[in-house]
């Protein structure tokens, strides 16, 4: 252990020199190390000072991003990419709060991550001092749980504590508030030891109930059309290869929800494609008529689901899921299995399950997946957005890790980028936050600095987080920024095009900076591309370049993400279907 | 509607009341009353709700996002058990001596007592299930309630328990 041992402090404390004197922050180093954090995000200020200070002493690479709200999308990424924990550091007061959006947003997609903000000191906590916010409070409910140091003594425990909560069961953000007079209180302690978890309110269930598995085994033998549906649950399990070898054991069908993209390979000859409001003809038709719907770690959300009472009407459900709450939530379920996907998986494929009888309807799916496939109609001129994702495909091959924002970029990633490998794919799902991808790429390719990372976002999205243009100045990471620019808020336009009559209130935004002339303020490469020719020519550039790359894709602004589900209906009211 | 009466033993952490009710709100239960105390464990708190909630199903779902708090350790719903239910009311009556005793009259078979008393308003304590404190209250309401205050329900199950009471599926 390597702390600075201050003698007059511990001394003035009575404290006993030769133990080893150390200050709450350096114990926050030192806790951080035992959890064998390797890069922290975050962003100083005033009420996080010494830790800062020990920071500088003990270095554990730390990224500085321009905005908290990057720092934190940016350990988002990173977590996603990586399956580790995502740490974060930010201040008090508003530190704190410009958090907010990537806490609810880690908590809906389930991402480990632990938080550390910086608190005013103990003694003027409710007295609206400066830089004072009551973060235990604001992140109450969109946090797995959170923390107040209150005592220097109980850090290395709740540190301990914030990295299994979130990292164990179904993951989620963690918050430990630390006041500033905790990270600077001296005091003598032995060597900081990692002790046993003691939480007796929080004990996960991971291994499936045998006699629930059988069922499952015994309701797919007797099915004449089952589903598989795998969402992220198979990905935070790392079980992507079980799943596979399942679904070709088998023989089942297979559809993904948005986040469960890449738990199978995208061009697997039994995969159908995405699900839900702007999922496939056949995979959407599949819920529809099948019989028997075996969810993996998906959560039945309403963009997936549609309108609940037409989902999946012929089905028995079964529904494995670590968190128990899930079950039965929106969907009534026959099976109901609480276990981590990899178990259930393992489970599974002891019993070596063969189906009997299902050719009818894997060729009936199959023929459905070739009369409606995805498609768009091309033009003379310009570019289309799923051109541009396409060609993004043909230039990495499938192997690249994918970002997004949300909105029409964010599906045309979703249906047009065949993904080869499991976490290739990093996108806000559940809150649905513009602004997230770019920074969240930035934290990928750290996590990966060997793959090709694209963020792509809209030209709406980009200018939300752009600021982090500076990181990939400053340390040359290299990922490339690939604009879907179609001066609008694509997505909110195509709903007021479909619902609102053509009325584009506050969608259009034709006034915005010149991204190029951006790029190279931040002394990157830029490129605008506004013919197919173009693009082809600079994302094969762009894809083979170790450089980190901003591309301005010009793409046709009237265009609109097809088969959709209008909100309120059932799955089986696709709009759009060639 | 049902109306559901739910304990939940939690870790006596600052903050858990805050975090049980909020959890409530964020997902949309309705809370009729709600008491907390401490148990016979040091660190270890009781909180018993009485809820309204719509069908069965939003049942399951509010025991499992309470049994999801860390701080959580167990979670009941007692409602359909042989239960022992109290809850203490304090009630303001007016009381001129013309009707005085026709109030105390009231207040006898109920066994409720009288633990304040001045010119014109005397204070009744009343305690037991709450539909016994409930008519208690519609009794007493003609002569004019000036202020009152309840705790709520607290509960607990019978030792003995002769019906069987219903098992709820949750794995």
């Amino acid at each position: 252990m390597s702390v600075q041992v201050n003698t007059k402090q511990a001394e003035a404390l009575g404290g006993d020199v030769q133990k080893q004197a150390v200050q709450g922050a350096d114990i926050f180093i030192q806790s951080l190390q035992n959890e064998g954090v390797e890069m922290i995000f975050g962003y100083p200020g005033g009420a996080v000072l010494p830790i800062y200070d020990a920071l500088y002493k003990n270095p554990i690479p730390h990224i500085l991003a321009r905005h908290e709200q990057g720092a934190i999308h940016a350990a988002e990424g990173y977590a996603r990419v990586s399956g580790k924990t995502g740490v974060v550091i930010a201040t008090s007061g508003p530190g704190a709060t410009n958090l907010v959006t990537g806490i609810a947003d880690a908590m809906m997609d389930s991402l480990p991550l632990v938080v550390f903000t910086g608190q005013v000191a103990s003694a003027v906590i409710g007295t609206d001092a400066f830089q004072e916010a009551d973060i235990v409070g604001i992140t109450q409910p969109i946090t797995k749980h959170n923390y107040q140091v209150k005592d220097v003594n109980d850090l290395p425990r709740i540190i301990h504590e914030a990295f299994h909560i979130a990292s164990t069961g179904r993951p989620g953000p963690v918050l430990v508030d630390i006041p500033k007079n905790v990270s600077n209180e001296v005091f003598t302690m032995a060597e900081v030891k990692q002790t046993e978890v003691n939480l007796p309110g929080y004990q996960p269930t991971t291994t499936p109930n045998f006699l629930q598995i059988q069922k499952v085994a015994q309701a797919i033998q007797k099915a004449e059309k089952p589903l598989v549906l795998a969402g992220a649950g198979v990905l935070h399990a790392k079980a992507s290869e079980e799943l596979t070898t399942f679904i070709e054991q088998t023989g089942l069908p297979v559809t993904n929800t948005l986040l469960g993209l890449g738990t199978i390979h995208g061009e697997h000859e039994q995969f159908l494609g995405m699900a839900g409001m702007h999922g496939t003809y056949a995979a959407n038709m599949a819920i529809c008529e099948c019989d028997l719907l075996i969810n993996f770690g998906a959560r039945f959300d309403d963009r997936l689901t549609g309108n609940l009472e037409h989902f999946a009407p012929n089905a028995q459900v079964i529904h494995i899921d670590i968190d128990p709450a899930e079950i039965g939530k929106n969907v009534p379920t026959d099976i109901p299995i609480v276990a981590d996907a990899k178990e259930a998986l393992q489970a599974l494929l002891k019993l070596g399950i063969k189906t009997d009888g299902i050719e009818q309807w894997s060729n009936h799916l199959n023929s459905m997946k070739e009369e409606y496939p995805l498609h768009y109609k091309r033009e003379e001129e310009g570019i289309l957005p799923q051109e541009a994702i396409e060609l993004l495909h043909k230039h990495t091959g499938g192997d690249a890790i994918v970002t997004t924002d949300v909105g029409q970029h964010q599906m045309w990633a979703a249906q047009y980028y065949k993904f080869n490998h499991p976490d290739h794919w990093v996108t806000s799902g559940g809150l649905g936050t513009m602004g997230f991808g770019f920074p969240a790429a930035i934290g990928a390719q750290l996590a990966k600095p060997k793959e090709t990372v694209i963020a792509i976002t809209g030209d709406g999205g980009f200018q939300m987080t752009l600021q982090e243009l500076s990181l990939l100045q400053e340390s040359q990471i290299p990922v490339k920024v690939v604009i879907l620019n179609n001066q609008c808020l694509g997505m909110v336009r195509q709903w007021q095009q479909t619902f609102y009559q053509e009325r584009y209130s506050q969608s259009l935004m034709p006034s915005q900076p010149d991204f190029v002339k951006l790029a190279e303020a931040y002394d990157l490469e830029g490129y605008k591309v506004t013919s197919l020719d173009e693009a082809d020519e600079v994302f094969e550039k762009a894809m083979n370049s170790n450089k980190p790359v901003l591309i301005d894709c010009r793409v046709k602004q009237i265009e609109n993400v097809y088969p959709m589900v209008a909100p309120g209906k059932g799955l089986h009211e696709m709009l759009g279907v060639k | 509607m049902m109306k559901r009466v739910i304990t939940t033993t939690v870790i006596n952490q600052s903050g858990v009341l805050n975090r049980v009710t909020g959890l409530l709100m964020k997902r949309q239960f309705n809370i009729e009353s709600i008491t907390v105390g401490h148990t016979e464990q040091p660190g270890i708190s009781k909180m018993t709700f009485v809820v309204h909630v719509e069908d069965q199903r939003k049942l399951e779902q509010l025991l499992k996002q309470l049994q999801k708090q860390i701080d959580v350790l167990k979670v009941n719903d007692i409602s359909d058990k042989a239960i022992v239910t109290r809850e203490l009311a304090l009630i303001k009556v007016l009381s001129p001596p013309a009707v005085r005793s026709e109030i105390t009259s009231i207040i006898e078979p109920f066994r409720a007592t009288v633990i304040d008393m001045s010119k014109n308003v005397i204070t009744v304590q009343v305690t037991g299930d709450p539909e016994k404190v409930e008519a208690f209250i519609d009794l007493v309401r003609p002569y004019g309630i000036k202020e009152m205050t309840r705790t709520g329900a607290t509960a607990f199950v019978r030792e003995n328990q002769k019906t069987p009471s219903q098992q709820l599926s949750i794995l």
